[in-house]
């Protein structure tokens, strides 16, 4: 297996789902089985990403493949000199790790879909969108170059709204797809700024050129600060795509969406690109940019983990999870730990996804009732939906055993870790609470979804498992939430191989000295040297996530545990009234259930503005615009009216008058020509008496 | 005994001038129109005459009165020719009526 090989693995894989994308589009209406050719499809594109993954690390684990061309050769400018645009494809282990993941996810999805979506209307259509979407996601994760991940980045903004609003007769899943796309396009903006700058600073949209000219000293406007603005702007697009704080609103709104697509997309795969954006472009941010980072990272884990604590709807819960362990991600590299940003990125791809699925195979059974209060003791009707979600909701909950716990706690540590490097210890704090509310809202999910009597007795007695292509995806999926996959180790990730081969450490990825230091204010580029005294961030850094182990581990372990004790207390064994609960913390409940009034508020600010300001550039337009034109147009009518009665009074007067003057006086005329001799003769007689007086000589 | 001089003969010729010239002018008959014609020829005769006898000037005034008589002749043969073919055209000599030449 040699480099080119690997390339030529992965070009097909990319481009595989976008072949199924078109046959299964063409095809749809006319053949009804073709929606085998797309699952088929996926499964060679997946057994394409296993192979590549395999071999890259094994056999090139050190060594990133490239492979480019020339897309644009815009020559030798005046201005700039040399300036090319490559597009191209680099596999290095994210990468590879990363399209596996994606892979396999949208492999089970389709599988899963198969029995969830049986009997739409729009059957094909709808595994065409999956095929879109997996040949987008793919184009995110094995491009080489900042350009090309936006034009991918745009191609799965575009699959996720037709999937949102793929039942667009329903006018909630219609608007819901709309908001989506819309709040996307503001951070998407501020990432092509970003861009921009980039290109305007390094003339490359290549991540290694880019990186190895910050090594070199080279920043935008010459400045720190300027680099802390790019990294910031090209973080936007991330704050949009992985709906983190304060364009989170799109994503509870999303599972207006097919549940399968909510599992692929808006949990394990699309959400995550955000995360692999900053991983990509780790080099660029500086620790200015990653203490802001992680302050968004912190505020999108708690926020939306508070307002997951008294939803009701079970899709609802899981967005709002999704929302909050995706800013445990975000916050995870604001603080420096990159390896467990990743690693949670994939551990929670799985169990993310196993749990919108296995929420899929309960509103399926339930006859598309998604309000938990009206289910409850689905564990005897729906045993194996019912034992892989408790898998799934201990790996978020962070128990041992699970792959969460090794990812979740590798972020705690690394938050404390930071704690202890700089003092501030917000991000630790945070972490710790949302890990109690996490573990609290899922079990309170689980025990009011499974356990207990049913509510809901009629729904209840219909209510059977799943069929097998539903429930085969699951297990598939809660077999890899077991930390065995990761790390023989289940209390010591670094022990696995994912962490100490799979996964490279940002100084692998990005060499120190390419990088800013963590500790030291955006100045400048650190470069490393002998005579620098300081330890350089990464050191320092390892050492403190070594000491923080042990604590954090205890610390997770003990709030996790908590948040599932109170579940229980208030849920299965009712120790405590809820109802009473809630009566004395109202306006908190409220404030909770109305999802801190984020939707309201934006309503009232950014959707009011934008309607006031258009109605009134409308209302400029129509009135002032439009009067200037109208104006214009009067005025040239009553000219032209002008113009035209001078034409036909003044100028055909005159013409008129010498056309009758010249009748007249041929009418006069006229007379003399009679047309007899005689008469002429007389003329002539008195004409030469009349000459005779004139010329008198007499 | 009246003496008969230059004047007399220059009266004479006036008055046949002027009839003959009334004659062109008012007659309605083509042939009453070549007569007054003619009679204008004859005063211009008689002046020549007139002149030839009581001026200096030999014999050339009668020479040319000859020539007039023969001019004379040969134009109302050409006239009278003229005027049988209007009437064979147009069946009329009447003047007043032939004003073909209006349009």
């Amino acid at each position: 297996m040699t480099e080119s090989s690997l390339i030529n693995i992965a070009v097909t894989i990319l481009f595989l789902p976008i072949l199924g994308f078109i046959v299964t589009l063409l095809l749809g209406k006319k053949v009804k089985k073709i929606y085998y050719f797309e699952n088929i499809i996926l499964f060679f594109s997946l057994a394409g990403a296993g192979i590549l993954a395999y071999t890259k690390l094994s056999l090139f684990h050190d060594t990133a493949i490239t492979a480019e061309f020339t897309w644009i050769n815009l020559g030798n400018t005046p201005l700039l000199g040399e300036i090319k645009i490559n597009l191209g494809i680099m596999i290095d282990n994210i990468a590879a790790l990363m399209i596996l993941v994606v892979m396999l996810v949208s492999f089970l999805v389709h599988i899963f879909s198969i029995e969830y979506m049986r009997g739409d209307p729009r059957y094909n259509r709808y595994f065409a969108y999956l095929g879109l979407f997996t040949f987008s996601m793919a184009g995110i994760v094995l491009t080489h170059n900042i350009l090309m991940m936006y034009m991918f980045w745009e191609l799965v903004g575009v699959s996720s709204y037709l999937l949102i609003g793929f039942w667009f007769e329903k006018k909630s899943a219609a608007d819901a797809g709309k908001k989506a796309f819309i709040v996307n396009r503001i951070g998407d903006v501020g990432m092509f700024i970003g861009i921009l700058m980039l290109f305007t600073t390094y003339h490359t949209f290549t991540f290694d050129e880019i990186f190895a000219q910050i090594s070199n000293g080279v920043l935008p406007f010459n400045s720190g600060f300027w680099m802390t603005v790019t990294g910031l702007l090209i973080f936007a697009g991330a704050i949009g795509k992985s709906a983190q704080f304060p364009l989170h609103v799109w994503l509870p709104d999303a599972m207006e969406g097919p549940t399968p697509v909510s599992a692929l997309i808006h949990a394990a795969t699309m959400v995550a690109a955000g995360v692999y954006l900053v991983i990509r472009v780790f080099g660029i941010m500086t620790s200015d940019a990653l203490v802001v980072i992680a302050t968004i990272g912190a505020l999108s884990a708690f926020i939306p983990a508070t307002i997951a604590l008294t939803q009701n709807d079970i899709k609802k819960v899981l967005a709002y999870s999704t929302i909050s362990q995706l800013g445990y991600m975000i916050m995870a590299l604001g603080v420096g730990a990159f390896q467990f940003a990743f690693f949670h990125l994939i551990t929670h791809a799985f169990f993310k996804a196993g749990l919108f699925l296995g929420s899929g195979s309960v509103i399926t059974s339930m006859h598309h009732e998604q309000d938990i209060r009206q289910m409850g003791g689905l564990r005897k009707k729906m045993p194996i939906t019912y034992y892989t979600m408790l898998i799934y909701s201990l790996a978020i909950s962070g128990i041992p055993l699970t792959s969460g716990f090794l990812s979740k706690d590798g972020i705690l540590a690394g938050s404390y870790a930071f704690g202890l490097l700089t003092g501030n210890s917000f991000f630790a704090i945070v972490g710790f609470f949302v890990a109690l509310l996490t573990a609290f809202y899922m079990f309170r999910l689980m025990i009011l979804t499974f356990h207990g009597e049913p509510r809901n007795k009629e729904k209840y007695e219909h209510a059977k498992e799943s069929k097998l292509v539903m429930t085969l995806p699951l297990a598939v999926l809660a077999i890899l939430s077991i930390f065995i996959w990761y790390t023989p180790n289940p209390f010591n990730p670094e022990q696995g191989w994912l962490l100490s081969k799979g996964i490279n450490t940002h100084e692998q990825y990005i060499p120190d000295n390419t990088r800013f230091d963590f500790l030291t204010p955006a100045k400048e580029p650190v470069i490393q040297n002998e005579e620098s005294a300081s330890v350089m961030y990464s050191e320092s850094y390892e050492e403190a996530i070594q000491e923080s182990h042990i604590p954090t581990m205890l610390l997770s372990l003990l709030m996790a545990g908590l948040g599932i004790l109170i579940a229980f207390v208030f849920y299965q064994w009712k120790k405590i009234n809820v109802d009473k609960l809630v009566d004395r913390f109202n306006p908190l409940y409220k404030f909770s259930l109305n999802k801190w009034y984020f939707d309201e508020l934006y309503d009232a600010t950014a959707v009011k503005g934008t309607i006031g300001l258009s109605s009134f550039l409308g209302k400029f337009d129509s009135k002032i615009i439009d009067g200037i034109v109208n104006g214009v147009a009067t005025f040239t009518r009553g000219f032209s009216s002008f113009i035209g009665k001078f034409d036909n009074i003044v100028i055909d007067g005159i013409v008129n008058f010498t056309a009758y003057l010249s009748g007249f006086i041929g009418l006069i005329f006229r007379r003399f020509q009679t047309g007899k001799v005689q008469t002429y003769l007389v003329f002539v007689l008195i004409s030469v008496v009349i000459l005779l007086f004139i010329f008198n000589s007499f | 005994m009246l003496h008969v001089g230059l004047t007399h003969f220059l009266v004479i010729s006036i008055a046949l001038f002027s009839l003959g010239l009334y004659a062109v002018v008012t007659r309605k008959n083509a042939v009453m129109v070549l007569m007054g014609i003619e009679l204008i020829l004859n005063s211009a005769n008689i002046n020549f005459i007139a002149f030839s006898k009581f001026g200096n000037f030999g014999l050339q005034g009668q020479l040319i009165a000859l020539f007039v008589i023969v001019l004379a002749a040969a134009e109302a043969a050409v006239a009278l020719a003229i005027v049988l073919n209007i009437y064979k055209t147009l069946a009329n000599i009447n003047v007043d009526e032939i004003d073909s030449l209006r349009d």
